[in-house]
């Protein structure tokens, strides 16, 4: 640990200017009141374009990705670049539907996707499932935030859980001050650090190592020395559909998780949402390079720490950049998962205060009560992931997050599809979601990973030689459990109207959908319905 | 352009230029075209620059969407 005392330092340093960052936020841009969804849960749905495009770029971008890419370039090559067309394709596939779903949102004062699905389908039950979906796959995702913490520290020399304990309970008490301002205001300085450490990492350390030729052919040396076949700097005949596959299939669902719907609803107008499906993708080239940095660390003989491959970025920047730039390298890094780590915390609390609380446990609650119970529900959320890293495998974490990618594109017909039509029939929606989960779970439990000694979960690609095709193809189970999931919504639709199934109401006209800032609002929604 | 704008007075997001979306949306996922090793550029495999590349066209393709389907009054 002495070793890396400046280290230790300049992480210490811009870890507490963040924190102080986050508690003035709450006066920033001076709202009136905090004691409303709206404000506290929404940044007052009032982000231009440039605080917009620092938030959701620090909110889709996380820590942890940050980490894991390049860890999964390190070990497997090509495939791990599956998440540069993933962020290349995901924009402009949500253009047309994100504007849509702000300008419903705008009008009815929607705060998360399930908001929106009760009014559109009229239907609580259904609008239930998609919050705790929603609620389900954000949870491990938080709780990855903190393995990004930890890989950084662990690099530092620093163990035992007490400084992560520490650092999430900072967040946890600027979040709940602050809502959804303070990680406005930190992604700043996040993204600041992040731009500047990989734009001198991919001019320096390449110079270092004898350029990027270099470092490609000593990955493919190491590659092609391996026992693994779907490893190497190319991808094979078997893995390619999957490559793309699972790049569609995450891009999918990027926009589902409610803490992405978060960062787009807190914009001012449909303008400002264009713009970015534009201009994130400048994020995306961050990520390229980051991803090759796993290249980087094959050159450098970088070797992680003990078996935890998510260090070998860490590690990497410790070998080759001067100790005060590593920690601002490391600051980086752990600012990178406070931010969704915050916004994702305040997206779950949000779910359940719009969608459970008020729902089930109090129709009458006031805009007070509302922000009242989100942020002390944002505050058992963080507490539940830092316990799922203390008290569980970290492990666990890491396969709860394969299983809510999969979990989360089932709500891809009620939240995506029904912003464009209101074809579906709401039974039968419900019908595909759980025909989807339940595969996809069945599916992801099949798969067994040799390498790592695991029989279940072992990752998300699976041989579609087990569906009874001659192939030796993986395909990603999300795509595969949506295929069912719309095959269900789509037959069952057509029966329950055949049979005439009374369907829910549609609060929603279609014009509320091309709606733009200055439109009128309605403020209080007849909802009806109860199934 | 947008001379395609129907002289009704209810707006709509329906433009002929959506169409453009798919060029980004497609081609990242076509293995095919960008999974090879020549020609290296800078040091870089096909398979890597080309798909940083698409980033680029990305950008470019939505940025002409963006702008061609503004509404008139903004």
């Amino acid at each position: 640990m002495k070793d890396h005392l400046t280290e230790l330092i300049i992480f210490g340093f811009l870890f507490l200017l963040v924190s102080g960052m986050g508690f003035v936020a709450a006066r920033w841009r001076r709202p009136a009141t905090m004691d409303s969804l709206d404000e506290w849960g929404l940044g007052g749905r009032n982000f231009g374009s440039w605080i917009s495009w620092f938030l959701i770029g620090g909110d889709l971008y996380t820590a942890y990705t940050f980490v894991a890419v390049p860890a999964l370039v390190f070990g497997a090559g090509a495939m791990g670049f599956y998440a540069v067309p993933y962020t290349i394709v995901v924009y402009p596939l949500v253009f047309l539907v994100l504007i849509r779903l702000w300008s419903v949102s705008h009008v009815h004062g929607f705060v998360t996707p399930a908001d929106f699905v009760r009014a559109r389908f009229g239907s609580p039950t259904l609008a239930l499932l998609v919050a705790i979906t929603g609620i389900v796959a954000t949870m491990p995702y938080i709780a990855l935030q903190l393995i990004g913490i930890e890989a950084v520290l662990k690099a530092m020399g620093v163990t035992g859980h007490l400084p992560i304990i520490i650092a999430f309970a900072i967040l946890a008490a600027y979040t709940y001050q602050s809502g959804l301002r303070a990680p406005a205001l930190i992604a700043f300085v996040k993204d600041v650090l992040i731009y500047l450490v990989i734009i001198v990492a991919v001019l320096y350390i390449p110079s270092k190592l004898g350029g990027w030729g270099d470092i490609f052919d000593a990955a493919e040396k190491k590659f092609a020395a391996t026992p693994n076949p779907g490893d190497g700097t190319l991808l094979n005949g078997a893995n390619q559909l999957n490559y793309a596959m699972l790049a569609f299939g995450s891009a999918l669902a990027l926009f589902l998780y409610p803490h992405s719907i978060t960062g787009v609803l807190a914009s001012k107008d449909r303008n400002v949402i264009k713009r970015n499906m534009a201009a994130l993708p400048a994020y995306s080239l961050v990520l390229g390079l980051i991803a090759l940095l796993g290249f980087m660390a094959i050159a450098a003989g970088t070797k992680p720490i003990g078996t935890d491959s998510n260090t070998v970025v860490p590690v990497l920047f410790d070998q080759m950049f001067p100790s005060w730039f590593t920690g601002v390298a490391y600051a980086a890094i752990g600012i990178g998962a406070l931010v969704p780590a915050a916004i994702m915390s305040i997206a779950a609390a949000n779910l359940f205060t719009r969608n459970i609380y008020k729902e089930y446990i109090r129709k009458d609650a006031t805009e007070k009560q509302e922000a009242t119970v989100s942020k002390l529900v944002s505050l058992v959320v963080k507490v539940g992931a830092v316990a799922c890293i203390l008290l569980l495998d970290p492990q666990f974490s890491i396969d709860l997050q394969l299983i809510g990618g999969v979990i989360i594109l089932q709500t891809l017909p009620a939240v995506a599809l029904g912003l464009m039509t209101r074809w579906f029939h709401r039974g039968a929606l419900i019908a595909g979601w759980a025909a989807g989960l339940a595969w996809g779970m069945w599916l992801l439990y099949e798969i067994p990973n040799p390498l790592k000694g695991k029989k279940h979960f072992g990752g998300s690609a699976y041989n579609l030689s087990e569906l009874g095709f001659d192939t030796k193809m993986t395909i990603y189970v999300g795509v595969l459990a949506l295929a069912l999931n719309l095959l269900v919504a789509i037959l069952g639709t057509l029966i329950l109207k055949a049979a005439k199934v009374k369907d829910g109401d549609d609060a929603t006209k279609s014009d509320d959908y091309v709606a733009d800032a200055g439109d009128p609002k309605v403020k209080e929604l007849e909802l009806t319905g109860s199934t | 352009m947008a001379s395609q704008e129907p002289p009704e007075t209810r707006r709509t997001d329906r433009s002929h230029w959506n169409w453009l979306l798919l060029v980004p949306i497609v081609i990242p996922l076509l293995t095919l075209l960008f999974n090879k090793e020549e020609p290296r550029l800078a040091g870089f495999p096909a398979f890597y620059w080309m798909q940083l590349a698409f980033i680029p066209l990305g950008v470019v393709t939505t940025l002409i969407v963006y702008r061609m389907t503004k509404r008139k009054e903004d």
